[in-house]
Parts: structure tokens; C-alpha cells; sequence
């Protein structure tokens, strides 16, 4: 266990900064945190979540496949991949964190995903738990402790002190090259956990009812339709549900004519737009309905039933706070679920 | 008033002046309030509120809700702002005024629980108006804060507590037009050379993440498909691939609103990103009123448009010219 003054985090970030890029999330004029790399003068934010998550660290909202060249009939295809530099993600919540256990069953199973893996590989994720949590969080109901955030190194603050504890090799290096850091007392993280697991207990959405949201039920939930209707009239169809999701993977691939050649990227693509998974013959679902069933069928239903049972949410509350109708997930578990 | 509201709508309910209410639905907490359709009286008495969250504006939803078939009417509640955008939506004929029965509500401006958030406060459980300040109880001991500081944007600056709408009825004192600061921020960014300027809108544009809310959240926004869903538009993006794309979605969007935007800041309520979006919005109303003389969209019904109505006095395109010397 090491620990380090919270005014003199700005050492262990300067440290951590001479080898690799380091990202902290960091407050903005509007009020609102985001990951930014850090430079001298930046501080970290005492937000509880950034609004983007950090799966753009490893799934980017815009990214270049490839790149291709037409000469007469010859098309050349030019690989614009590149090894990713090393980089340390610090701050990093227990939700988000787990978030990425869930993206990499969805792009690190065959056929892997070579540019997500690129940039995965090449992280080391420093945690912290959430000394605050929020009325909006329910990681507890998805067994998430935001007492023991995990990655390489978690991190706690107690008392103007911030704590850190390795949890792997990689952990372990990038403590061992912070040279402030003094040795910490176990006693007092655990204190701190305390602390956190009693809050955590008083909050009012931490413990849903998940027990109906099997894939045995799959037909019964799906066909509700009165359910679905109510729960859906209201949405707007916008993407913001999806696009500060830590666990919303889906991706459109698009091309366009820079002039010079035909440049490939993918980006970020929302179930709540109408031309979601639009191919040749059409789109499969036709109504906002359909669609933002489409979001939570996902989530609650199909996913977990194909990867043991994971849900594909991680409670994290960032749609909870940002729907601009303020429908969301939660009101979903309670709507189809079971009372408790 | 929350009372008279709901009881407004089982009245209109029962006596079958309508069949179905458009209003706020309670959420999981005091603040997350969700536009709903009532269709019965027992909806409305157990799940109908009206308290200081009630910020959205439910005239857009009237698009949908008039275009179903059926000669029944939906009854509305319109706060002054709404009424505007009410208006407008008449005066485009993207409503039908004779499917809607509406009820002008006043209003004492909403609150924005992001202001309290911006603030530092973390876990709201709930929040108590108290005179000119606000008893905030979070998970972590209570605290107090200014009621004004609280208030959305639009309604710190709020233009109006007149119901523009010709209402079926209206419930409480319809208000005045209003002297606000609205443009205060607008002119302080005029103000600003080009490259200041400049600046601060890549800082606040490059927070977008296209999650497209301002667009389908805006009362003026009512295309059927937009040109950026638009494939055969040639310019459809689903995410901007770079900064210009970035700062020109928005500013597309501000110039197809112009003459058209009632200022209702849904746009701004809505961004998950607190982009005050709002003031692309206001640029172009105080630029119009400022080349054509003080308009207001959406105040008369019927009216003309600066930008869709020729005048012998109108301005020479020169003046866009002129006006980029300064």
C-alpha cells in the first residue's frame, strides 16, 4: 500500500507523465468533467463520472480503417493501422471499469477486433473508488464494488490522502517508478471502503431486481408491447443515451472521397436512430419502439444471456442524468422487472 | 397549482372534451420528469405532476400527437415560453389547432438540477423551495442555495410570461412580455475580435458528441428526415469526422432555425454536454432584429418572417459586408 498528500498528487502525475501519455479527467468551463491528457497545471476533477465514459480510450467515437487508392481498375488498400503508444488512464470508476470487460467479450473474442486490441494492450488503468457516489448510481445491482474499483491500480482517497494499492505487474512497475509515493496504511482503506460500501447501501436505485431479465424470459419481456409503448413514447430518438454509455458498442462503418482517396472509418452508432442497421433491403425495425426495445432487449436480455449472464449495463447512471426526457434504464428494470 | 392542473385534465378527461392529455409524468426522483399522454383519469391522479422540473416543452409532441387519425382532441398544458413555439408550430401548419384543446399555464421559471450539480452537490434526494432560496437535502447532509442561481438559462432570462397561444383557457395570471438580458451574452461575444471568438466556440463545440438531442429536441426542428440523416444528401453524418464538421452541424442548424427559433432553449436544456447552444440561436434574433426591426418568432400567429417576407426598406446584402469591417 502506497499513499501520497492530495496536494502532492501533482508529483505522481508528473512522474507517471516523463514515460508515458497520461490521461486524467479533469473539470471543463461548462462544468462538466472529461478524460484530457494531462500536462502541468491540469487537475483532477472531484466529478464523479466524466460525461463521455473512458471506452473511447479503447473504442473511439470516429476512428480510419483504411484507406483506399483507385488507379484505373487497380484499387490499392493501404493499411493505416499503427502500434499504439503506451498510455496510463488515472481516475478511472469501478463502472467504467467493468465496462470494459463487457466491450472486450463484444471485440476481443474471434473475429478480434485488431484496432480496439491495439489500443487496449497498450493501457494501464489506474482505478479510483467513488468516495461520493451519486443518487443516479447502481453498480451494486450488477455486483460492481466501488469500494475495490480493481485494474492495475486501485486507488482511494481518505482523509487528504490518496492511497494506492498494485494489482498486477503493470500495476506494480508504475507504482515502483513513482518515486513520492510513501508507504500507506492498510487500516485507513479499509476505513475508506467502509465508508463507501455504508453509502452505497442508503442509495435509492442501488439494489434492482434483476432476477426476470433471463434469457427464458426473453419472449414474454420482448412482447409487451403496452409496456414498451409507454416507455418509448416520449424518447426523442436522439443518441444520448447510447453515446455516454461505457457499454454501448455499436458501430457504423462509413467511406467518403477526400479527393486524393477513399477513406474508411467507422463511428459511433446509436440503436435510437432510424437508419440503425439500414442495409440493402431496408431497416428492420421501423418504429421508435422497436428501436429503443432494441437498446434494453440488449442490455438486459440478449447480452446476458449470451456471456453468462453479464448484463450489458454497468450502472453508472450517466443516462439517468443526461436523457433529455429523463426516460432510462433504470425506469425500465422497474417497468418489466419484478417488484423487490 | 399542481392541483388545478391535475384537475383541469380528469375534468377534460371525463366530460370527453379530449381523450387523451399531454403532460409531465413523475420519474424515479423529483427532478426526472418525463412528457407523457394521459388517457385516463387514474393516470393522471397517480402519476400527473407539475412542480419546478417541468421544464420540457411539450409542443413538439403535438407534430405526432395531431397527426394520428381520429377526430378526438388532446388536450396540452403550455407555459408561456411554450406557447411561442406553439405559435410557430401553427403558423408552419405542422399542428392542428382544431385536434388540440389548450391550457396556457404561468409559470415562475424552471429549475436546472444540473446547476445544483455544477455547484458541486453531489446526491440529490431532494429539493425544497424555500422564499428566494432552495433547501437542497443530498445523501450527504443538507445545504442551501439560491433559488436564481438554480433557474435554467432561459428562464434567468426569460422573455416572457405572456401566453402567446390563443388558449382554450388559461390557468393563473397570464404575465407580460419581459425586459430580459437575454442578449447580454451575445454582444459580449461580438464584442470579442475574431479569434477570441473563435476560440471560445471550438471550446465549447469540441465537447459535441452528435448525439443529435439539440436537433430533436427543437421545436423548429420538424423536418420529417433531416439533411444529416439524409443518405442521398451527400452530407449525412452520423459523427463529425473532424472540428470542422464539428462547429458546422451546429452552425447549419442555427441558420435552417433562423426567423423560426422562438428561443425556448430546449436546446441547450437538452445537451448532455452543457454547450450553450442557445447562443447561436440568439445571434441570429438579435442580428434580425438589428437589420429589420424587433421580431419576436412565434408571437403573432400568422405573422410574417424578416427572412421569408420582402420589404422595400429591407437591408442590402451588402451589409453582411459591412458588418464583417467590425
Amino acid at each position: 500500500m502506497k499513499k501520497i498528500s492530495l496536494n502532492k498528487l501533482n508529483e505522481v502525475f508528473s512522474a507517471i507523465a516523463a514515460n508515458e501519455v497520461l490521461y486524467i479527467p479533469v473539470d471543463t468551463e461548462a462544468g462538466v468533467a472529461k478524460f484530457d491528457k494531462w500536462e502541468e497545471g491540469k487537475e483532477l476533477s472531484g466529478a464523479l463520472n466524466t460525461v463521455r465514459s473512458a471506452k473511447g480510450f479503447f473504442f473511439p467515437q470516429v476512428e480510419n480503417m483504411a484507406e483506399f487508392k483507385v488507379e484505373g481498375k487497380k484499387i490499392e488498400v493501404i493499411d493505416t493501422r499503427e502500434e499504439c503508444a503506451d498510455f496510463v488512464m488515472f481516475g478511472v470508476r469501478a463502472c467504467d471499469y467493468r465496462s470494459f470487460s463487457i466491450l472486450d467479450k463484444v471485440y476481443l473474442v474471434d473475429p478480434i477486433d485488431t484496432y480496439y486490441k491495439n489500443r487496449r494492450e497498450h493501457a494501464t488503468i489506474v482505478t479510483l473508488a467513488c468516495a461520493e457516489p451519486e443518487e443516479t448510481c447502481f453498480c451494486s445491482t450488477f455486483g460492481i464494488d466501488a469500494s475495490e474499483p480493481g485494474g492495475d491500480v486501485s486507488a482511494w482517497i481518505k482523509d487528504g490522502e490518496m492511497y494506492f494499492k498494485a494489482n498486477t505487474e503493470k500495476g506494480e512497475a508504475l507504482l515502483g517508478g513513482i518515486a513520492a509515493l510513501e508507504e500507506g496504511d492498510e487500516a485507513q482503506v479499509e476505513a475508506a471502503k467502509a465508508e463507501i460500501k455504508a453509502i452505497i447501501e442508503k442509495l435509492p436505485i442501488s439494489n434492482l431486481n434483476m432476477d426476470r431479465f433471463t434469457g427464458e424470459n426473453l419472449l414474454p419481456i420482448f412482447n409487451d408491447e403496452a409496456k414498451w409503448e409507454e416507455l418509448s413514447e416520449a424518447c426523442i430518438a436522439c443518441g444520448t443515451c447510447t453515446y455516454v454509455c461505457p457499454t454501448c458498442q455499436c458501430y457504423d462503418v462509413r467511406e467518403f472521397d477526400t479527393g486524393k482517396c477513399i477513406q474508411r472509418f467507422r463511428c459511433w452508432d446509436s440503436c435510437m436512430y432510424s437508419d440503425f442497421t439500414k442495409c440493402a433491403h431496408g431497416n428492420p425495425r421501423t418504429t421508435q419502439l422497436q428501436r429503443f426495445r432494441q437498446r434494453f432487449m440488449h442490455k438486459l436480455v440478449y447480452f446476458p444471456a449470451n456471456n453468462e449472464g453479464e448484463y450489458g449495463c454497468v450502472g453508472c447512471g450517466r443516462c439517468v442524468k443526461k436523457c433529455p426526457i429523463n426516460m432510462n434504464i433504470v425506469k425500465v428494470i422497474k417497468a418489466l422487472g419484478e417488484e423487490k | 397549482m399542481q392541483q388545478v392542473i391535475k384537475a383541469k385534465a380528469v375534468e377534460l378527461l371525463n366530460n370527453g372534451t379530449v381523450n387523451r392529455v399531454l403532460g409531465w409524468q413523475t420519474g424515479e426522483f423529483f427532478y426526472d420528469i418525463t412528457p407523457a399522454v394521459f388517457e385516463t383519469a387514474e393516470e393522471v391522479e397517480a402519476n400527473f405532476v407539475y412542480n419546478d422540473f417541468c421544464g420540457a416543452n411539450l409542443s413538439k409532441y403535438l407534430v405526432k400527437e395531431t397527426a394520428k387519425e381520429g377526430d378526438e382532441k388532446i388536450a396540452v398544458f403550455l407555459k408561456p415560453c411554450d406557447s411561442y413555439s406553439f405559435n410557430q408550430l401553427l403558423n408552419e401548419h405542422r399542428i392542428k389547432r382544431e385536434k388540440i384543446y389548450a391550457v396556457g399555464i404561468s409559470c415562475e421559471g424552471k429549475l436546472d438540477i444540473e446547476k445544483l450539480r455544477q455547484a458541486g452537490i453531489k446526491g440529490i434526494t431532494a429539493v425544497e423551495t424555500q422564499g428566494d432560496k432552495l433547501l437542497v437535502s443530498t445523501m450527504y447532509g443538507d445545504k442551501e442555495f439560491d433559488r436564481e442561481a438554480a433557474l435554467a438559462e432561459r428562464c434567468a432570462n426569460c422573455k416572457s410570461k405572456k401566453i402567446v397561444a390563443d388558449c382554450d383557457e388559461i390557468i393563473g395570471e397570464d404575465g407580460e412580455v419581459l425586459e430580459s438580458a437575454r442578449f447580454d451574452e451575445v454582444a459580449a461575444l461580438e464584442n470579442m475580435t475574431a479569434e477570441e471568438r473563435f476560440d471560445f466556440w471550438r471550446s465549447q463545440l469540441s465537447r459535441c458528441i452528435r448525439c443529435n438531442a439539440c436537433r430533436n429536441v427543437c421545436p423548429a426542428c420538424t423536418c420529417k428526415t433531416c439533411v444529416f440523416d439524409n443518405h442521398d444528401s451527400g452530407i449525412d453524418t452520423k459523427a463529425s469526422a473532424d472540428t470542422f464538421e464539428e462547429n458546422m452541424f451546429h452552425i447549419i442548424r442555427a441558420y435552417h432555425v433562423a426567423g423560426r427559433c422562438t428561443d425556448c432553449g430546449e436546446c441547450s436544456r437538452v445537451c448532455p454536454q452543457n454547450i450553450p447552444l442557445h447562443l447561436l440561436n440568439r445571434k441570429f434574433i438579435k442580428d434580425m432584429n438589428e437589420l429589420y426591426g424587433e421580431y419576436q418568432a412565434g408571437a403573432v400567429l400568422g405573422a410574417k418572417t424578416p427572412l421569408t417576407n420582402y420589404t422595400f426598406d429591407d437591408c442590402e446584402p451588402s451589409i453582411v459586408h459591412e458588418r464583417g469591417e467590425r
